[in-house]
Protein backbone atom coordinates (compact mmCIF):
# COMPACT_ATOMS: atom_id res chain seq x y z
CA UNK A 1 0.00 0.00 0.00
CA UNK A 2 1.35 3.47 -0.36
CA UNK A 3 0.27 6.38 2.41
CA UNK A 4 1.64 9.60 1.33
CA UNK A 5 2.79 12.13 3.61
CA UNK A 6 -0.15 14.25 3.06
CA UNK A 7 -2.14 11.10 4.29
CA UNK A 8 0.05 10.88 7.66
CA UNK A 9 -0.42 14.46 8.41
CA UNK A 10 -3.62 15.22 7.02
CA UNK A 11 -5.45 14.38 10.09
CA UNK A 12 -3.09 16.79 11.87
CA UNK A 13 -5.10 17.50 14.99
CA UNK A 14 -3.35 19.98 17.25
CA UNK A 15 -3.04 23.30 16.77
CA UNK A 16 -1.27 24.37 20.46
CA UNK A 17 1.87 22.62 21.43
CA UNK A 18 5.55 23.05 22.48
CA UNK A 19 8.53 22.17 24.13
CA UNK A 20 9.06 23.70 27.90
CA UNK A 21 12.14 24.12 29.84
CA UNK A 22 12.31 23.49 33.32
CA UNK A 23 10.28 26.62 33.67
CA UNK A 24 6.96 26.26 36.30
CA UNK A 25 3.64 25.12 35.01
CA UNK A 26 1.25 27.71 34.06
CA UNK A 27 -0.96 27.13 36.66
CA UNK A 28 -4.51 25.44 35.28
CA UNK A 29 -2.28 23.11 33.16
CA UNK A 30 -2.54 19.35 34.52
CA UNK A 31 0.62 18.21 34.27
CA UNK A 32 0.98 14.36 33.25
CA UNK A 33 4.68 12.61 34.43
CA UNK A 34 5.96 9.98 32.26
CA UNK A 35 8.75 7.86 32.33
CA UNK A 36 10.64 6.32 29.70
CA UNK A 37 12.78 3.43 29.88
CA UNK A 38 14.19 0.72 28.08
CA UNK A 39 11.60 -0.13 26.54
CA UNK A 40 8.52 1.42 27.53
CA UNK A 41 6.62 4.85 28.73
CA UNK A 42 4.68 4.62 31.61
CA UNK A 43 2.44 5.38 31.26
CA UNK A 44 1.97 4.35 27.67
CA UNK A 45 -2.20 5.66 27.36
CA UNK A 46 -2.45 9.26 28.16
CA UNK A 47 -6.05 10.49 27.87
CA UNK A 48 -6.94 14.39 28.00
CA UNK A 49 -9.95 16.19 26.98
CA UNK A 50 -9.90 18.30 23.56
CA UNK A 51 -8.98 21.68 24.22
CA UNK A 52 -7.28 20.53 27.33
CA UNK A 53 -3.86 22.00 28.37
CA UNK A 54 -1.41 19.66 29.28
CA UNK A 55 2.46 19.78 30.23
CA UNK A 56 4.00 16.38 29.66
CA UNK A 57 6.95 16.02 32.15
CA UNK A 58 8.98 13.04 30.39
CA UNK A 59 11.87 11.89 32.50
CA UNK A 60 14.21 8.97 30.93
CA UNK A 61 15.52 6.42 33.57
CA UNK A 62 18.33 4.63 31.95
CA UNK A 63 19.31 5.83 28.29
CA UNK A 64 19.32 8.61 25.85
CA UNK A 65 15.66 8.17 24.80
CA UNK A 66 13.36 10.20 22.39
CA UNK A 67 9.61 11.38 22.59
CA UNK A 68 8.77 12.48 19.42
CA UNK A 69 4.63 12.82 18.48
CA UNK A 70 4.40 13.30 14.78
CA UNK A 71 1.04 14.07 14.33
CA UNK A 72 1.80 17.04 15.82
CA UNK A 73 5.15 17.64 14.57
CA UNK A 74 6.33 17.75 18.67
CA UNK A 75 9.55 16.07 19.75
CA UNK A 76 12.44 16.24 22.29
CA UNK A 77 15.85 14.66 23.16
CA UNK A 78 15.62 12.96 26.75
CA UNK A 79 18.54 13.21 28.82
CA UNK A 80 18.55 10.20 31.59
CA UNK A 81 17.44 11.85 35.31
CA UNK A 82 16.60 15.38 33.81
CA UNK A 83 12.57 15.77 33.14
CA UNK A 84 11.82 17.52 29.91
CA UNK A 85 8.60 19.27 29.46
CA UNK A 86 6.43 19.17 26.48
CA UNK A 87 3.40 21.48 26.68
CA UNK A 88 0.72 20.36 24.44
CA UNK A 89 -3.00 21.56 24.25
CA UNK A 90 -5.44 19.33 21.54
CA UNK A 91 -7.76 20.59 19.64
CA UNK A 92 -9.03 17.55 17.75
CA UNK A 93 -10.03 14.49 18.84
CA UNK A 94 -8.14 11.36 17.90
CA UNK A 95 -5.66 8.38 18.94
CA UNK A 96 -2.09 9.84 18.13
CA UNK A 97 0.95 7.49 18.74
CA UNK A 98 3.86 8.70 21.08
CA UNK A 99 7.47 7.00 20.00
CA UNK A 100 11.10 6.82 21.09
CA UNK A 101 13.13 7.61 18.00
CA UNK A 102 16.54 7.58 19.21
CA UNK A 103 17.30 3.76 18.89
CA UNK A 104 17.85 2.19 21.91
CA UNK A 105 18.18 -1.04 21.62
CA UNK A 106 16.86 -4.58 20.60
CA UNK A 107 13.11 -3.39 22.11
CA UNK A 108 13.11 0.26 20.06
CA UNK A 109 10.45 -0.89 17.93
CA UNK A 110 8.34 -1.47 20.51
CA UNK A 111 8.99 1.83 23.00
CA UNK A 112 5.74 3.58 22.01
CA UNK A 113 2.31 4.85 23.36
CA UNK A 114 -1.11 6.36 22.12
CA UNK A 115 -2.18 9.52 22.89
CA UNK A 116 -6.00 9.78 23.30
CA UNK A 117 -7.64 12.80 22.69
CA UNK A 118 -11.32 12.45 23.59
CA UNK A 119 -13.68 14.87 22.13
CA UNK B 1 25.83 -7.76 -21.21
CA UNK B 2 22.24 -9.16 -21.13
CA UNK B 3 19.92 -7.86 -23.05
CA UNK B 4 15.91 -7.12 -22.00
CA UNK B 5 14.99 -9.89 -23.58
CA UNK B 6 17.14 -12.57 -21.31
CA UNK B 7 16.51 -10.18 -18.60
CA UNK B 8 12.68 -10.96 -18.33
CA UNK B 9 13.84 -14.69 -18.67
CA UNK B 10 16.02 -14.67 -16.08
CA UNK B 11 13.17 -13.07 -14.09
CA UNK B 12 10.59 -15.37 -14.65
CA UNK B 13 12.68 -18.30 -13.72
CA UNK B 14 12.82 -16.44 -10.51
CA UNK B 15 9.42 -16.54 -9.62
CA UNK B 16 9.85 -12.46 -8.61
CA UNK B 17 7.23 -9.85 -9.89
CA UNK B 18 8.94 -7.57 -12.46
CA UNK B 19 8.77 -3.39 -11.86
CA UNK B 20 9.63 -1.25 -13.92
CA UNK B 21 10.45 2.15 -13.06
CA UNK B 22 9.48 5.35 -14.98
CA UNK B 23 11.83 6.68 -17.99
CA UNK B 24 13.10 10.44 -17.23
CA UNK B 25 13.61 12.32 -20.08
CA UNK B 26 17.16 13.06 -20.00
CA UNK B 27 19.90 14.65 -22.79
CA UNK B 28 22.80 12.71 -22.67
CA UNK B 29 25.84 13.87 -21.87
CA UNK B 30 28.19 14.34 -25.02
CA UNK B 31 30.85 11.78 -25.03
CA UNK B 32 29.50 9.42 -22.00
CA UNK B 33 29.88 6.16 -22.23
CA UNK B 34 27.08 3.58 -20.79
CA UNK B 35 26.99 0.10 -20.48
CA UNK B 36 24.05 -1.70 -19.17
CA UNK B 37 24.99 -4.18 -16.01
CA UNK B 38 23.32 -5.92 -13.51
CA UNK B 39 23.32 -5.60 -9.73
CA UNK B 40 21.83 -7.47 -7.01
CA UNK B 41 19.87 -5.29 -3.26
CA UNK B 42 20.22 -7.47 -0.41
CA UNK B 43 18.96 -5.85 3.31
CA UNK B 44 18.15 -6.03 6.34
CA UNK B 45 19.33 -9.82 6.87
CA UNK B 46 19.93 -9.11 11.05
CA UNK B 47 21.92 -11.85 11.27
CA UNK B 48 21.84 -12.60 15.51
CA UNK B 49 18.23 -12.62 15.17
CA UNK B 50 16.38 -14.74 17.27
CA UNK B 51 12.37 -15.12 17.73
CA UNK B 52 9.09 -16.42 16.24
CA UNK B 53 9.02 -14.08 13.39
CA UNK B 54 11.95 -16.44 11.93
CA UNK B 55 12.52 -19.55 13.65
CA UNK B 56 15.15 -20.54 10.81
CA UNK B 57 17.03 -17.14 11.05
CA UNK B 58 19.96 -19.23 11.25
CA UNK B 59 19.53 -20.38 7.22
CA UNK B 60 17.85 -17.56 5.70
CA UNK B 61 21.33 -15.37 5.22
CA UNK B 62 22.65 -18.20 3.92
CA UNK B 63 19.68 -19.43 1.24
CA UNK B 64 19.86 -15.69 -0.07
CA UNK B 65 23.29 -16.59 -0.63
CA UNK B 66 22.67 -19.58 -2.63
CA UNK B 67 20.00 -18.07 -4.37
CA UNK B 68 22.06 -15.07 -5.57
CA UNK B 69 24.82 -17.59 -6.29
CA UNK B 70 22.36 -19.60 -9.04
CA UNK B 71 21.11 -16.62 -10.74
CA UNK B 72 21.92 -17.42 -14.25
CA UNK B 73 23.76 -14.09 -14.82
CA UNK B 74 25.99 -13.38 -12.15
CA UNK B 75 25.16 -9.36 -11.25
CA UNK B 76 28.27 -7.01 -11.23
CA UNK B 77 28.19 -6.47 -8.01
CA UNK B 78 25.99 -6.73 -4.57
CA UNK B 79 24.79 -4.14 -2.13
CA UNK B 80 23.67 -4.51 1.41
CA UNK B 81 21.74 -1.95 2.43
CA UNK B 82 21.49 -2.03 6.02
CA UNK B 83 20.52 -4.06 9.40
CA UNK B 84 23.50 -7.06 8.26
CA UNK B 85 23.11 -8.39 11.83
CA UNK B 86 20.57 -7.84 14.55
CA UNK B 87 21.41 -5.16 17.79
CA UNK B 88 23.11 -6.35 20.73
CA UNK B 89 23.73 -4.59 23.59
CA UNK B 90 27.45 -6.38 23.91
CA UNK B 91 30.16 -4.87 21.87
CA UNK B 92 31.72 -8.07 21.48
CA UNK B 93 29.03 -9.71 20.78
CA UNK B 94 28.14 -7.08 18.04
CA UNK B 95 31.33 -8.07 16.46
CA UNK B 96 31.63 -11.76 17.09
CA UNK B 97 27.97 -10.92 14.62
CA UNK B 98 29.43 -8.98 12.37
CA UNK B 99 32.13 -11.50 11.92
CA UNK B 100 29.91 -14.26 11.17
CA UNK B 101 27.50 -12.27 8.61
CA UNK B 102 30.90 -11.65 7.19
CA UNK B 103 32.20 -15.39 7.00
CA UNK B 104 28.66 -16.17 5.29
CA UNK B 105 28.49 -13.21 2.67
CA UNK B 106 31.96 -14.45 1.80
CA UNK B 107 30.35 -17.16 0.10
CA UNK B 108 29.19 -14.86 -2.56
CA UNK B 109 30.92 -15.97 -6.10
CA UNK B 110 30.43 -12.16 -6.75
CA UNK B 111 33.62 -10.68 -4.67
CA UNK B 112 32.36 -6.92 -5.42
CA UNK B 113 30.05 -6.27 -2.57
CA UNK B 114 29.15 -2.87 -1.03
CA UNK B 115 28.25 -2.91 2.47
CA UNK B 116 25.86 -0.51 4.58
CA UNK B 117 25.00 -0.11 7.96
CA UNK B 118 21.45 0.29 9.93
CA UNK B 119 20.71 0.75 12.88
CA UNK B 120 20.74 -2.43 13.96
CA UNK B 121 24.21 -2.46 13.41
CA UNK B 122 25.60 1.08 13.79
CA UNK B 123 23.10 3.00 16.44
CA UNK B 124 24.21 2.33 19.61
CA UNK B 125 28.32 2.73 18.89
CA UNK B 126 27.80 5.29 16.53
CA UNK B 127 29.15 3.30 13.30
CA UNK B 128 31.93 2.42 15.51
CA UNK B 129 32.21 -1.48 15.02
CA UNK B 130 30.62 -1.55 11.37
CA UNK B 131 33.44 0.55 10.60
CA UNK B 132 36.31 -1.50 11.71
CA UNK B 133 34.34 -4.39 10.33
CA UNK B 134 33.49 -3.08 6.92
CA UNK B 135 34.98 0.38 6.60
CA UNK B 136 33.19 4.02 5.94
CA UNK B 137 29.49 4.10 6.76
CA UNK B 138 29.15 6.98 3.48
CA UNK B 139 31.53 7.00 0.34
CA UNK B 140 30.65 6.77 -3.21
CA UNK B 141 31.97 4.94 -6.27
CA UNK B 142 31.08 4.51 -10.22
CA UNK B 143 30.57 1.80 -12.41
CA UNK B 144 29.75 1.81 -15.99
CA UNK B 145 29.08 5.21 -15.93
CA UNK B 146 26.72 5.65 -13.20
CA UNK B 147 27.32 7.12 -9.73
CA UNK B 148 26.40 5.39 -6.68
CA UNK B 149 26.48 7.06 -3.44
CA UNK B 150 26.49 4.91 -0.05
CA UNK B 151 24.52 7.34 2.48
CA UNK B 152 24.62 6.93 6.67
CA UNK B 153 21.35 7.88 8.14
CA UNK B 154 21.86 5.53 11.41
CA UNK B 155 25.50 5.65 13.04
CA UNK B 156 23.58 9.12 14.60
CA UNK B 157 21.09 7.17 16.98
CA UNK B 158 18.87 9.98 15.94
CA UNK B 159 18.14 9.18 12.31
CA UNK B 160 20.51 12.13 10.97
CA UNK B 161 22.48 12.86 8.10
CA UNK B 162 24.40 15.32 9.65
CA UNK B 163 25.90 18.58 8.55
CA UNK B 164 28.96 16.99 8.15
CA UNK B 165 28.03 14.70 5.70
CA UNK B 166 25.39 17.17 3.37
CA UNK B 167 28.25 18.53 3.33
CA UNK B 168 29.88 15.86 1.61
CA UNK B 169 27.27 15.00 -0.40
CA UNK B 170 26.86 18.15 -1.88
CA UNK B 171 30.66 18.62 -2.77
CA UNK B 172 30.16 15.29 -4.29
CA UNK B 173 27.19 16.08 -6.20
CA UNK B 174 29.12 19.41 -6.95
CA UNK B 175 31.69 16.92 -9.23
CA UNK B 176 28.79 15.50 -10.82
CA UNK B 177 27.40 16.51 -14.64
CA UNK B 178 24.15 17.87 -14.41
CA UNK B 179 22.69 14.93 -16.46
CA UNK B 180 24.59 12.55 -14.55
CA UNK B 181 23.17 8.95 -14.13
CA UNK B 182 22.61 8.65 -9.78
CA UNK B 183 22.24 5.91 -7.53
CA UNK B 184 21.55 6.90 -3.61
CA UNK B 185 21.66 3.84 -1.60
CA UNK B 186 20.93 3.98 2.06
CA UNK B 187 19.34 2.40 5.20
CA UNK B 188 16.62 4.43 5.95
CA UNK B 189 13.74 6.11 3.98
CA UNK B 190 15.31 9.71 2.57
CA UNK B 191 11.78 10.70 3.19
CA UNK B 192 8.63 10.84 5.61
CA UNK B 193 7.21 7.09 5.19
CA UNK B 194 6.17 6.87 8.47
CA UNK B 195 7.70 8.67 11.29
CA UNK B 196 5.23 7.20 13.72
CA UNK B 197 6.96 3.98 12.88
CA UNK B 198 10.29 5.68 13.26
CA UNK B 199 10.65 5.39 9.27
CA UNK B 200 12.17 8.35 8.04
CA UNK B 201 15.42 10.19 8.54
CA UNK B 202 15.47 13.37 10.48
CA UNK B 203 17.33 15.44 7.86
CA UNK B 204 16.49 13.84 5.05
CA UNK B 205 14.50 16.09 3.48
CA UNK B 206 17.67 18.06 3.18
CA UNK B 207 19.88 15.29 1.01
CA UNK B 208 16.43 15.08 -0.99
CA UNK B 209 16.70 18.79 -1.48
CA UNK B 210 20.42 18.13 -2.59
CA UNK B 211 19.47 15.62 -4.82
CA UNK B 212 16.83 17.12 -6.79
CA UNK B 213 18.76 19.46 -9.24
CA UNK B 214 19.81 16.37 -10.66
CA UNK B 215 17.41 14.66 -13.42
CA UNK B 216 18.48 11.22 -12.96
CA UNK B 217 18.87 10.24 -9.43
CA UNK B 218 16.92 7.00 -7.92
CA UNK B 219 17.41 5.71 -4.07
CA UNK B 220 17.32 2.11 -3.36
CA UNK B 221 16.90 1.45 0.52
CA UNK B 222 16.01 -1.18 3.38
CA UNK B 223 14.45 -0.53 6.82
CA UNK B 224 11.10 -1.40 6.10
CA UNK B 225 11.18 -4.96 5.18
CA UNK B 226 9.12 -4.82 2.28
CA UNK B 227 9.51 -3.84 -1.22
CA UNK B 228 8.31 -0.32 -1.59
CA UNK B 229 8.22 2.39 -4.04
CA UNK B 230 7.54 5.81 -3.79
CA UNK B 231 8.33 9.38 -5.80
CA UNK B 232 9.96 12.99 -4.43
CA UNK B 233 9.27 14.78 -7.61
CA UNK B 234 11.21 13.06 -9.97
CA UNK B 235 13.55 11.23 -7.38
CA UNK B 236 12.30 7.54 -7.30
CA UNK B 237 12.89 5.52 -3.70
CA UNK B 238 12.76 1.65 -3.98
CA UNK B 239 12.72 -0.01 -0.25
CA UNK B 240 13.43 -3.94 -0.60
CA UNK B 241 12.17 -7.00 0.87
CA UNK B 242 13.94 -8.12 3.97
CA UNK B 243 15.82 -11.10 4.70
CA UNK B 244 14.59 -12.12 8.61
CA UNK B 245 10.89 -11.00 8.59
CA UNK B 246 8.52 -9.00 6.81
CA UNK B 247 6.55 -6.05 8.30
CA UNK B 248 3.18 -4.50 7.70
CA UNK B 249 2.63 -1.88 5.29
CA UNK B 250 3.11 1.25 6.46
CA UNK B 251 0.26 2.96 8.34
CA UNK B 252 -2.20 -0.35 7.84
CA UNK B 253 -2.10 -0.96 11.59
CA UNK B 254 -1.12 0.61 14.57
CA UNK B 255 1.69 -1.34 15.80
CA UNK B 256 4.48 -1.86 13.41
CA UNK B 257 4.73 -5.46 14.50
CA UNK B 258 6.38 -8.17 12.40
CA UNK B 259 4.10 -10.34 10.64
CA UNK B 260 3.54 -13.61 11.53
CA UNK B 261 5.93 -16.46 10.36
CA UNK B 262 3.82 -18.91 8.09
CA UNK B 263 4.99 -22.78 8.62
CA UNK B 264 2.81 -23.48 5.68
CA UNK B 265 5.02 -21.05 3.44
CA UNK B 266 8.21 -20.53 5.11
CA UNK B 267 10.00 -17.67 3.92
CA UNK B 268 6.74 -15.71 2.71
CA UNK B 269 7.89 -12.00 2.41
CA UNK B 270 11.29 -12.70 2.45
CA UNK B 271 13.58 -11.90 -0.91
CA UNK B 272 15.97 -10.10 -2.56
CA UNK B 273 15.62 -7.76 -5.92
CA UNK B 274 18.08 -7.46 -9.20
CA UNK B 275 18.24 -4.47 -10.58
CA UNK B 276 19.30 -3.83 -14.30
CA UNK B 277 21.13 -0.19 -14.91
CA UNK B 278 20.00 0.96 -18.32
CA UNK B 279 22.44 4.28 -17.65
CA UNK B 280 21.28 5.18 -21.57
CA UNK B 281 18.05 5.93 -20.89
CA UNK B 282 18.56 5.97 -17.23
CA UNK B 283 16.34 4.02 -16.41
CA UNK B 284 16.14 0.79 -13.70
CA UNK B 285 14.16 -2.08 -14.04
CA UNK B 286 13.68 -4.23 -10.26
CA UNK B 287 13.07 -8.09 -10.38
CA UNK B 288 12.47 -9.27 -7.32
CA UNK B 289 13.61 -12.76 -6.31
CA UNK B 290 12.41 -15.04 -3.35
CA UNK B 291 14.75 -16.39 -0.72
CA UNK B 292 13.75 -19.81 -1.53
CA UNK B 293 11.70 -21.26 -4.56
CA UNK B 294 8.19 -22.14 -3.64
CA UNK B 295 7.27 -18.87 -1.41
CA UNK B 296 5.73 -15.59 -2.57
Amino acid sequence: MKLSRRGFCGALPLALAGIAGLAPAAPKERVIKIEARRFAYTPDVITLKRGEAVLLEITAIDFAHGFSVPDLKQRADLVPGRPVRLRLQPESAGRFTFLCDNFCGGGHEEMNGTLVVLA
Amino acid sequence: MIDRRNFLKLSAAGGGAVFLSGLYGHTQAAGAAYDDFFFVQLSDSHWGFSGAANPDAQNTLRHAVAAVNALEVPPDFIVFTGDLTHTTDDPAERRRRMAEFKQIASGLKVKTVHFLAGEHDASLDNGAAFKELFGPSSYSFDHKGVHFIALDNVSDPGARLGDAQLDWLKADLARQAHDARIVVLTHRPLFDLAPQWDWATRDGAKAVALLMPYPNVTVFYGHIHQEHHHQTGHIAHHAAKSLIFPLPAPGSQEKRTPLAWDPAAPNKGLGFREIEAEPQQANYKIAEFQVTKGTS
